[in-house]
């Protein structure tokens, strides 16, 4: 199984499988998000950084939803949400933020910032069928 | 027969992995994104596990001997170790991290420096063990453990 880069995506409701990116500075944790991703059919691309997030969403339009973790260095999961929700390109595409610590005032930071939802790692294969049932058609 | 004894060797040590804290839920949760399109996952994930653990270990033995101590830094690097570890079911590694944070939330350099050691002992036995498991999965084959054996 190739970790990084996109796979082959099934057929989900008649169209071609929802592409997530999903965008951590762990190589493990990449490699958790992208397997469970890919077992429920979706295309992934992971990415190590909000950086190199940005830089993909500049090239590639077709991205139905962005997962990323909360800590990071550079730039925070936070940061790259309020990016996103600043771009009238992108501020549509939902946001979804992890992390490993339950904190109550970054979670409602982030859910007011307009993060679709907040995941405690580890991520967990339930996690993604209660995003998706809910956010995408 | 050979076969069946092998893989009743796997469930056995599967289960004593569980039984004695070494793994938690979160393992089993990997075995079962396992399937023909990617039979290696756990292994490969866990694999990706110690060559960041082994660099963010060097990492923290250095931040450990630099003066003045950076207990921010320290902390930063342990707590990226406990996540990685969380996230393939380290459970001893885990929880041996959060000993350690709660020292450099204390500033208390000495049970950093215990901490470390215990962290240091409880990777390597990990890395060992599963390095046994995975060997003998390898040897009752593919197909057998893509299915969880502990539900």
């Amino acid at each position: 199984m190739s970790i990084g880069a996109a796979g082959a995506g099934g057929v989900v409701g008649g169209g071609e499988a929802p592409h997530v990116l999903a965008v951590d500075d762990s190589s493990v944790d990449r490699a958790v998000i992208a397997g469970i991703l890919r077992s429920s059919q979706f295309r992934v691309t992971a990415v190590d950084s909000g950086k190199r997030a940005l830089e993909l969403l500049g090239s590639e339009p077709n991205v139905s939803m962005i997962i990323t973790d909360y800590w990071m260095p550079e730039m925070t999961g936070y940061e790259l949400l309020k990016k996103v929700k600043e771009s009238s390109k992108l501020k549509k595409i939902p946001v979804v933020i992890m992390s490993s610590e339950n904190v109550p005032t970054r979670i409602s930071r982030c859910l007011e910032e307009g993060a679709e939802d907040f995941l405690l790692k580890p991520m967990r294969p339930s996690d993604v069928s209660r995003l998706f049932s809910r956010m995408l058609p | 027969m050979e076969y069946s004894n092998l893989r009743r060797q796997t469930i056995f040590m599967k289960k004593n992995l569980f039984d004695q804290g070494f793994l938690d839920e979160q393992f089993n949760q990997l075995e079962e994104l396992q399937d023909e399109s990617s039979p290696n996952f756990v292994e490969e994930v866990v694999d990706l596990f110690f060559k960041d653990s082994s660099r963010l270990l060097t990492n923290i033995e250095q931040a450990i001997d630099k003066y003045p101590q950076d207990f921010y830094r320290l902390d930063s690097l342990v707590h990226q170790f406990k996540g990685s570890g969380s996230s393939i079911g380290a459970l001893r590694v885990k929880n041996e991290c959060s000993v350690f944070k709660a020292h450099c939330n204390d500033r208390s350099l000495e049970g950093c420096r215990r901490s470390f050691q215990k962290i240091k002992r409880e990777h390597a036995t990990l890395k060992q063990k599963l390095e046994s498991y995975f060997q003998l999965l390898r040897q009752v084959g593919p197909r057998e453990h893509a299915v969880s054996s502990r539900k």
